[in-house]
């Protein structure tokens, strides 16, 4: 059958004889696509294309639209297409495909492969014995310096021992300014001698309190920096994503820095290794590795081309 | 989600892969990692979504589907812009003051319609974060 439509992941070099399997659909097996579909290979000027028969109901234009715009559904495409990609990107150099590109069968694909044949080709050159890392930080933010707005000392003692670690809560991400907000009322944070105190010692205090809460600022940010910095100099290449919203990624914590790394495969555990050194050396930072990824971020030429490219499929 | 982990997933099903392998268990040693703390690879869905949806080569298929023209890229910009925005919000731009950083940091999200879709967010953000401190200061 090579009528119906074909639901494309990514593209590899096809390197062997005609009959021998691809390293990359041999780490396939057992593997299914965005329609719990098999994946197979369609091979044309060097390249394959690694694709799946997917049903019209699903995937023609006008199902496809709608499907995409169900958030559970693009879920599990996006982590079936993921997972196929990154699945063949453990054996072999992939080119990954943006989500959601159908072709009309097998001539469809080889039409695609055409298409973008010197695109892959080159991305397939640079990109050959790399992976990608991501990596993502986040401020630790200590529970002191969540302005807890006029809880009583009884609600700040129930809160301490019960998450020391954990000072962000449900409503946190979407409270902008809390850190610092020097007009913000706030408890005298020694209820055990109100009294005691004078105002100017007070006063010290408090300025006190708000200068370290500027230092550890400036050491998360400076810790992003550093971090960045260090991991640039050891990848062939980086990006910098924007933050991740907490809504889509459930986590709460200020998200300082995401960013993936172009490493090459064998340097992965010695990247991995330094990153651990430096979620170590950066105390206001919580350090995130996830990986190896294809090179998603890194299949534009530059940013430059890759921007061009963008808008031009845009407008077109 | 993060219960059906893509990437620990590959890593186990990949064992003949030694680079693999070989960071997770060096990662899984060190406390201080989200990663082992979360004891999965973290491919949260925004990891995912930022790499399929925003990366990877594009190309014409037959089936023309322009991702920018749909609702979908709505909710992708809404969670992804919306989250440079409030990031400039908190002062988390220094990437911006790199010029070799700068215009990474923003291409893919100039071209398509951001102006809109941050105004949407700036309205809804506005209406949230305005209910939030009522209830908190008051």
């Amino acid at each position: 059958m090579t009528d119906g439509l074909r639901y494309a992941y990514a593209v590899v070099r096809d390197t062997g004889a005609p009959e021998a399997a691809l390293d990359a659909l041999t780490a396939l097996e057992g593997v299914t696509g965005v329609a719990d579909e098999p994946v197979y290979a369609v091979r044309h000027l060097g390249l394959a294309v690694l694709a799946g028969a997917v049903p019209a109901e699903d995937y023609d234009e006008g199902s496809l639209r709608k499907r995409l715009e169900d958030m559970a559904w693009l879920e599990k495409m996006a982590r079936a297409h993921q997972r196929v990609v990154d699945t063949a990107g453990a054996e072999s150099c992939v080119i990954p495909v943006r989500l959601a590109t159908v072709c009309h069968g097998d001539e469809g694909l080889r039409r695609m492969l055409a298409t973008g044949r010197e695109r892959f080709a080159s991305a397939l050159d640079r990109l050959e014995g790399r992976v990608e890392w991501g990596v993502k930080a986040y401020a630790t933010r200590p529970a002191a310096e969540e302005p807890p707005a006029g809880t009583a000392d009884t609600a700040d003692a129930a809160d301490a021992p019960s998450t020391p670690n954990s000072p962000s809560t449900p409503n946190s991400p979407s409270t902008p300014g809390t850190p610092g907000a020097p007009g913000a009322p706030s408890t005298p944070s020694t209820p055990g001698t109100p009294g005691a105190m004078s105002g100017r010692d007070y006063l010290r205090r408090r300025k006190a309190q708000r200068q370290a809460a500027e230092r550890r600022w400036g050491d998360t940010e400076e810790g992003a920096r550093l971090v960045h910095d260090t991991l640039s100099g050891l990848a062939e290449q980086s990006r910098l994503h924007p933050p991740q919203d907490p809504r889509l990624s459930g986590i709460s914590d200020r998200n300082v820095l995401n960013a993936a790394y172009l490493v090459r495969r064998q340097d992965s555990a010695d990247f991995a290794e330094r990153v651990g050194e430096l979620a170590g050396r950066t105390p206001a930072l919580r350090v995130e590795l996830t990986g190896p990824w294809a090179p998603y971020s890194f299949t534009a030429m530059d940013e430059t081309s890759g921007t061009e490219g963008e808008s031009a499929g845009t407008d077109g | 989600m993060g219960e059906r982990d893509s990437v620990t997933t590959r890593g186990g099903a990949a064992p003949t892969a030694g680079a693999y392998g070989s960071p997770a268990s060096s990662l899984g040693s060190s406390g201080s990692y989200g990663l082992a703390g979360r004891g999965e690879g973290g491919a949260n869905l925004a990891d995912i979504l930022e790499r399929v949806l925003d990366k990877g080569v594009v190309i014409a298929g037959d089936i023309r589907i322009n991702l920018l023209d749909i609702e979908l890229l709505t909710i992708k910009l809404r969670l992804i812009v919306a989250s440079v925005d409030k990031a400039k919000e908190m002062g988390i731009d220094w990437w911006e003051h790199d010029p070799s950083l700068s215009s990474r940091a923003r291409t893919g999200v100039d071209g398509g319609g951001k102006a809109e879709v941050t105004g949407r967010d700036s309205r809804e953000k506005a209406e949230v974060t305005g209910g939030e401190n009522r209830e908190t200061t008051e």
